[in-house]
């Protein structure tokens, strides 16, 4: 074991290494804000739409969530100009990764639906709200609050998922990495600097969501099941 | 004096179960109705009628100039002149107690900002509450948060208010203080209709009060006379063990 | 054209759904042994003992699954250590659902009321004894639909040695489509035979999961 670490050749190539961390960045940032609008859209489709859209996003749901997003990268770039659409790597990342978080997050949006009593939306509309006024004034925040730390966690999964998208060759870290690799052999060094970037990155972004947790929550709502207010949601229920 | 509330042959069915089985009941304004009767017996359905929160298969509502039953009505124009109080309070915990009070006002009324102090002010004095303003609720005993909906529901100025059993979930040492604040209300001649299970309280300061037995109005009369001189088999059974 | 891909291309794909197979549950023994050891140690262990623990999962959990493999595939021979690609993804594999199976598992023990520990305690049973006949029963219970949850997620990601050449399911896809240039048909396939073994095991963590909340609800 007398090998000896050299990082100079890798760290010579900093400006592809920053290129590689912007598009990672890049990348991930899309698929967050497209992958949770689409996760949001079809939690709500579920929720009360009519019963064809129900079917149609528990289809969805499953079909993402119970194949690889390898496999689903590779059927948009490879699979669809078969069907006559053609998508840059960049786009097929955007897409395959974005619908792949839209179908984790559509469940974890659910579970947050679920988790707000009926009780709490009874007494916004007792008070003349619309329906979407209740769910913007009374259920949105609480429900965020109930799922951050899943959702979050998501999240953390799909940023590190992105490196996959080096398989279609789409800018981004891993692929900038590889590139290095297979020209200064040294293969050690250049996945331990990568790791260590993707672990930097991703203390930034659960650093950014502490942020943003923050001015969400002004306050801490404590779960519903510490609520004082539950046990007497049950009560009533029952009488 | 004019009708606040008239309901006329209210059936309800949840599937095949029949829970209100022709409810009639006449409130005037001003009046202070009672409403006792044993759990089940669908008192909290037709509170839940009465402003919208149920729909019903039979039967009329009239209620603060709106009416229920003939085709499709503006339910929210309807629940702003219809305060409702319910069993478990039902603050919303992520806002503060005036926050909680200017909600309504400021999403339905589009209240100006400039006049959410001077409302939150109001309506909590009228509850006794004037140095929670800033507080959460789970910072508050059950009675105070309900004292809080309480005021919550008079920020929009409701012709009618419903409580549904407001003291139930409360420890009894904090029941005077809600029932202490709906007496006030009562004397500067709100219309309420009140589901409650304190008799004592009913009898004080309810002008009628309705006994409800299997999904009908089974006696009703002025309170005196429903706990002084009971005339069905099935009153008697229910207020002698709670008047001891 | 649609012959290219046929009868002897599902039976290629079968093949490599094998070794799928075959990777997924060594992950599974190899990171639960291990993720098991390191949960009893990150919840009950001494500080020391803690601490790296924790370090481990914290780094692993934030580093991709790709650079993991990569590093096992491509690092190690710089120790004198080259692994064939079954092994290098193996190694990579287990030391990522170690980390996780361990954070699961880890969740499940401290989820067991502290009452139960005390209350055990009172009645004589040592540490040990504890561990076993009370707190284990019932953090096994809890775990039991997050664990096959967990499965799912380490089927799908024995996709990702593909990536160092291993021929699992996906890297047979890759191989298919260099042949028969059908890529549709091929990741079709591939993807239904990949949610052929996911859906039933999540639809059985689901049950798993609810039938506990029944369960706690009930108490
Ligand atoms: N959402 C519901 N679905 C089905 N049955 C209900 C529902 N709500 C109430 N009920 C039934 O209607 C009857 C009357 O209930 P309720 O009005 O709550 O009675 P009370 O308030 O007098 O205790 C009960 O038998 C109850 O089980
Ligand atoms: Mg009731």
């Amino acid at each position: 074991m007398a090998y000896e670490m050299n990082f100079q050749p890798v760290l010579s190539r900093a400006p592809e290494l920053i290129e590689g961390t912007i598009a990672t960045i890049e990348l991930s940032a899309k698929s967050i804000v497209v992958g949770l609008a689409v996760g949001l859209v079809v939690a709500l489709g579920r929720h009360d739409g009519p019963r064809a859209v129900r079917t149609l996003a528990t289809v969805y749901i499953e079909m993402f969530r119970n194949t690889p997003l390898l496999v689903q990268l590779f059927l948009l770039f490879f699979g669809l100009p078969f069907l006559g659409l053609r998508l840059s790597a960049d786009e097929a990342a955007v897409i395959a990764i974005s619908l792949n978080l839209g179908a984790y997050s559509a469940e974890i949006f659910r579970a947050g639906l679920a988790a707000i009593s009926k009780t709490q939306v009874e007494a916004a509309l007792a008070l003349g709200l619309s329906k979407l006024q209740a769910m913007r004034h009374v259920v949105l925040i609480p429900a965020l609050k109930v799922i951050y730390p899943a959702l979050t966690g998501q999240l953390t999964l799909t940023v590190l998922g992105t490196s996959i998208a080096s398989a279609i060759s789409a800018s981004e870290l891993t692929l900038a990495g590889a590139r290095i690799e297979s020209s200064t052999f040294r293969s050690l060094e250049t996945f331990l600097v990568l790791a260590a970037i993707y672990i930097a990155i991703t203390i930034a972004f659960r650093i950014l969501y502490a942020l943003v947790g923050r001015l969400l929550f002004r306050r801490k709502v404590p779960p519903p099941s510490m609520r004082a207010a539950s046990a007497f949601d049950k009560k009533e229920a029952r009488a | 004096m004019s009708t606040a509330l008239h309901i006329e042959g209210l059936k309800k069915y949840f599937g095949a179960h029949e829970v209100l089985k022709g409810v009639d009941l006449e409130v005037a304004s001003g009046d202070v109705i009672a409403v006792i009767g044993r759990s089940g017996s669908g008192k909290s359905t037709m509170l839940r009628c009465i402003n919208g929160l149920e729909p019903f298969q039979q039967g009329r509502i009239r209620i603060a100039g709106h009416v229920l039953g003939e085709g499709p009505q503006n339910l929210r124009v309807l629940r702003t002149e219809v305060g409702m109080v319910f069993q478990s309070y039902n603050l919303f915990p992520h806002l503060t107690v005036a926050e909680n009070i200017t909600l309504a006002p400021r999403v339905v009324r589009k209240l100006p900002r400039a006049r959410h102090d001077e409302l939150v002010d109001k309506v909590l004095s009228r509850v006794g509450l004037l140095d929670k303003k800033h507080a959460y609720p789970d910072e508050l005993s059950g009675g105070q948060q309900q004292r809080v909906a309480i005021a919550r529901s008079l920020a929009m100025e409701p012709r009618v208010m419903l409580f549904d059993e407001v003291t139930s979930a409360l420890d009894p040492e904090l029941t005077g203080e809600v029932l202490k604040a709906i007496q006030e209300l009562a004397e500067t001649g709100m219309t309420m209709v009140l589901v409650t299970h304190e008799m004592g309280f009913a009898r004080q300061v309810a002008t009628k009060t309705v006994f409800m037995h299997h999904g009908r109005v089974w006696e009703s009369g002025p309170s005196e006379e429903i706990f002084g001189n009971p005339q069905t088999d099935e009153l008697r059974a229910f207020i002698e063990p709670n008047l001891k | 054209m649609i012959q290219d891909f046929g009868t002897d291309g599902v039976i290629f794909l079968a093949r490599g759904l094998m070794w799928t197979l075959g990777l997924s549950v060594a992950t599974f023994l190899c990171g639960g042994i291990l993720g098991l050891i390191f949960a009893l140690g990150r919840s009950l262990g001494p500080r020391w003992i803690r601490l790296p623990i924790a370090t481990y999962i914290e780094l692993v959990q934030a580093t991709p699954l790709l650079i993991v493999v990569f590093l096992s595939f491509y690092g190690l021979p710089f120790f004198g250590l080259y692994l064939p690609p079954l092994a290098a993804a193996s190694l990579a594999l287990t030391l990522y659902a170690t980390a996780f199976l361990a954070d699961i598992w880890r969740g499940c023990i401290e989820a067991v009321p502290r009452t139960q520990w005390e209350a055990s305690e009172a009645l004589g049973l040592s540490g040990p004894e504890t561990l076993r006949h009370v707190i284990m029963p019932q953090a096994i219970r809890i775990s039991l639909g997050p664990t096959v949850g967990f499965m799912v997620q380490i089927v799908k990601n024995t996709s990702v040695t593909a990536l160092i050449g291993f021929v699992e399911l996906t890297r047979a896809g890759q191989l298919l489509n260099n042949q028969t240039f059908q890529p549709f048909h091929v990741f079709i396939t591939v993807a239904l035979m990949y949610f052929a073994i996911c859906y039933p095991m999540s639809l059985w963590s689901e049950k798993l999961k609810e039938k506990r909340n029944v369960d706690s609800t009930a108490h």
